[in-house]
């Protein structure tokens, strides 16, 4: 459905870099990246909001690269929800109408029904200014759906939404993408988000596509140390094989099932790491022995910084494993994990 | 008129009212030197206004020398501010959206009505329709003249009203978010449509302020209109007649009329602003 190729923007202060990127029809998918990344100009571009310095775009097979926004059928939606502040949500709504052919407009029952779904009828004669951030995104949505656009773009939907909004509008995403034939390509730097929304991930760093796959492999198997960090594995180290173990912060272990070549980094999700104070590890956990130099409680989780000889671990406990175990900044304490839990790339 | 009038039109974010701190003994300074500045502005007026007397104001409107010469500065006034709005949004429009080399230049041209003496807004626009240049002969072919005449006057009003409005109508179109444009791109609408659906519905008090602005400005002008067009005279040219031939008591009357005629025409363009329920 999209197809982009070797797409570059050059401007003084950013690059994209050569992006390449196919999006099937009817798929969800998400593009991931820390702020800055240029995850938002891939957006732009592929709308045509802004102009491409070399590359091409297609949608729906036809060579959009050099066409107007216009004449795209690409639907856009904020983070900021841009609503035409003059406007009233239906009046919102409606705004794109006039531009479709009358033989093409969506019928009067049609556009009820997504009213309905996007839950907007009680605010329909209301001006955007008096609206909560849910009901703003939902009108958001309902103003792009309306033309019944082949694609639609969600620039970061979520992210300017209390966390009570964001639920809500995440489920009615998962709702839209169900019950309407369009694709989606969502933009985001919540991985949670996009793992849950989306079947296929981009990782995007710096102005270039890292790894591009299935959300769960995304998740498992990250191919750079950037997208490991970014999907929650907290340490990460250099590394390197020899024969048939994995050596890495003065640690050596089995090497776990996967790994193909010579990988130079190894990570550790900090949620696989257990500690304890004495050395009572069953054969095939690997174990270090360190000081907890730091413990931050985050919610409903501890993170716990455990400094051994040659390298800092970074490990989550919940409130439970903490105080079972009594651990304190500065204890000595025994780390230890499954040769499963490895990740070498 | 100053040059930083772009505060004098700014949309309240709403009544906060003034709220003092305790010992704020920097807020009475504030006070102190703004009544000052207040009276230094009201006080000549209010003189000029109460001097005449009422049987002078009336007999001063009766004249139709003095009826016609303020119609003739009303309305050539008028057409100077709408020639600005024809002319001058586009240009806004560029300078508020896009960035370009030399667009400092440009903003600084724009300002270089502000500046330069009145008079010589004349001499130059003199010069450049008079026979002696080509520009000159075209229009004289045409039956176009400056020299004397009201298209004369409404060149040099909309010469040195322009630039109010279109800095006026630049920190308009600057205040609409181009990610609303690019929404409306994104409906379906074309460049065109995005602007007259979306940027102008956002900025037209902008847009009026810098029309109130422009054709105030132009109606203030006498230097520049004395030497392009003594005849026929605008008000300001006639009180500048009367008061050089009769005095002050025979200026006062029509500046008087003037200031009245300015100040209610002002004050319906704003109340017609007013009741639009709308306030982006």
């Amino acid at each position: 459905m999209i197809a982009v190729e070797n797409l570059s923007v050059v401007w003084p202060e950013f690059q994209l870099r050569e992006i390449s990127l196919h999006i099937e029809r009817g798929e969800f998918f998400a593009l991931l990246g820390p702020t800055g990344a240029g995850k938002t100009v891939v957006l732009e571009s592929i709308a045509g909001l802004v102009r491409p310095t070399s590359g091409s775009i297609r949608v729906a097979g036809r060579d959009v690269t050099r066409l107007a926004p216009e004449l795209r059928n690409i639907g856009i939606v904020y983070q900021d929800y841009a609503l035409f502040p003059h406007l009233t949500v239906l009046e919102n709504i409606r705004f794109g109408l006039r531009y479709v052919p009358p033989t093409d407009r969506p019928a009067p029952s049609w556009l009820d029904g997504l009213i309905d779904l996007l839950d907007l009828q009680r605010i329909l004669h209301r001006l955007p200014l008096n609206l909560s951030g849910g009901e703003k995104q939902r009108a958001s949505l309902a103003r792009a759906l309306a033309v019944q656009p082949t694609v639609l773009l969600l620039d970061e939907p979520l992210a300017a939404l209390d966390p009570r909004f964001r639920d809500e509008i995440r489920h009615t995403l998962k709702q839209l993408h169900e019950q309407f034939d369009i694709t989606l390509l969502m933009v985001t730097h919540d991985f949670d988000e996009a793992r849950y929304l989306a079947g296929r991930i981009g990782v995007l760093c710096n102005g270039r596509l890292e790894q591009v796959g299935p959300a769960a492999e995304v998740f498992q198997r990250p191919a750079t140390p950037f997208v490991a960090g970014f999907v929650g594995m907290k340490n990460i180290f250099p590394g390197r094989r020899c024969d048939d173990r994995l050596e890495f912060a003065g640690l050596s272990c089995p090497l776990p099932g996967e790994v193909v070549g010579n990988p130079d980094h190894v990570a550790l999700r900090p949620e696989d790491i257990v500690l304890r104070h004495q050395a009572s590890f069953a054969a095939p956990m690997v174990t270090c022995h360190g000081t907890i130099e730091r413990i931050v409680p985050a919610g409903f989780w501890h993170e716990c910084t455990v400094r051994c000889d040659a390298a800092r671990f970074s490990a989550v406990l919940s409130r439970r494993a903490m105080v079972e175990g009594g651990f304190q900044e500065g204890d000595m304490v025994f780390l230890g994990f499954e040769p499963a839990a490895l990740h070498a790339f | 008129m100053s040059p930083s009038h772009e505060n004098t039109c700014r949309v309240r974010p709403g009544g906060e009212g003034i709220r003092l701190l305790p010992g704020n003994r920097f807020f009475y300074l504030n006070g102190f030197f703004s009544v000052i500045i207040l009276l230094f502005i009201l006080l000549p007026l209010l003189r000029m206004v109460t001097q005449p007397s009422l049987t002078d104001l009336l007999a001063t409107i009766r004249d139709p020398e003095v009826l016609a010469s303020l119609w003739l500065s009303i309305y050539t006034a008028g057409a100077a501010a709408f020639l600005s709005l024809l002319f001058g949004t586009p240009l806004a429009y560029l300078l508020a959206r896009h960035e370009f080399i030399g667009k400092k230049l440009v903003e600084s041209i724009i300002d270089l009505p502000i500046m330069i003496p009145h008079p010589v807004v004349g001499i130059a626009l003199l010069s450049l329709a008079g026979r002696n240049h080509w520009l000159g002969k075209v229009m004289a072919s045409l039956g176009v003249t400056i020299m004397g005449s009201v298209t004369g006057i409404i060149a040099v009003m909309t010469f040195v009203g322009l630039p109010f409005y279109i800095n006026s109508a630049k920190a308009g179109f600057e205040g609409v978010p181009v990610r609303f444009e690019r929404v409306a791109r994104s409906l379906g609408a074309g460049p065109a449509s995005a602007f007259f659906r979306v940027t102008v519905p956002l900025s037209w008090r902008h847009l009026l302020c810098g029309v109130i602005l422009c054709a105030a400005r132009a109606v203030s002008e006498f230097g520049a209109v004395v030497i392009v067009a003594y005849h026929p005279m605008i008000a300001p040219v006639l009180m500048f007649e009367r008061f050089t031939a009769y005095g002050l008591k025979y200026s006062q009357p029509v500046a008087v009329w003037l200031i009245l005629a300015c100040l209610g025409l002002f004050l319906l363009m704003r109340l017609v602003a007013r009741p639009m329920r709308r306030v982006p």
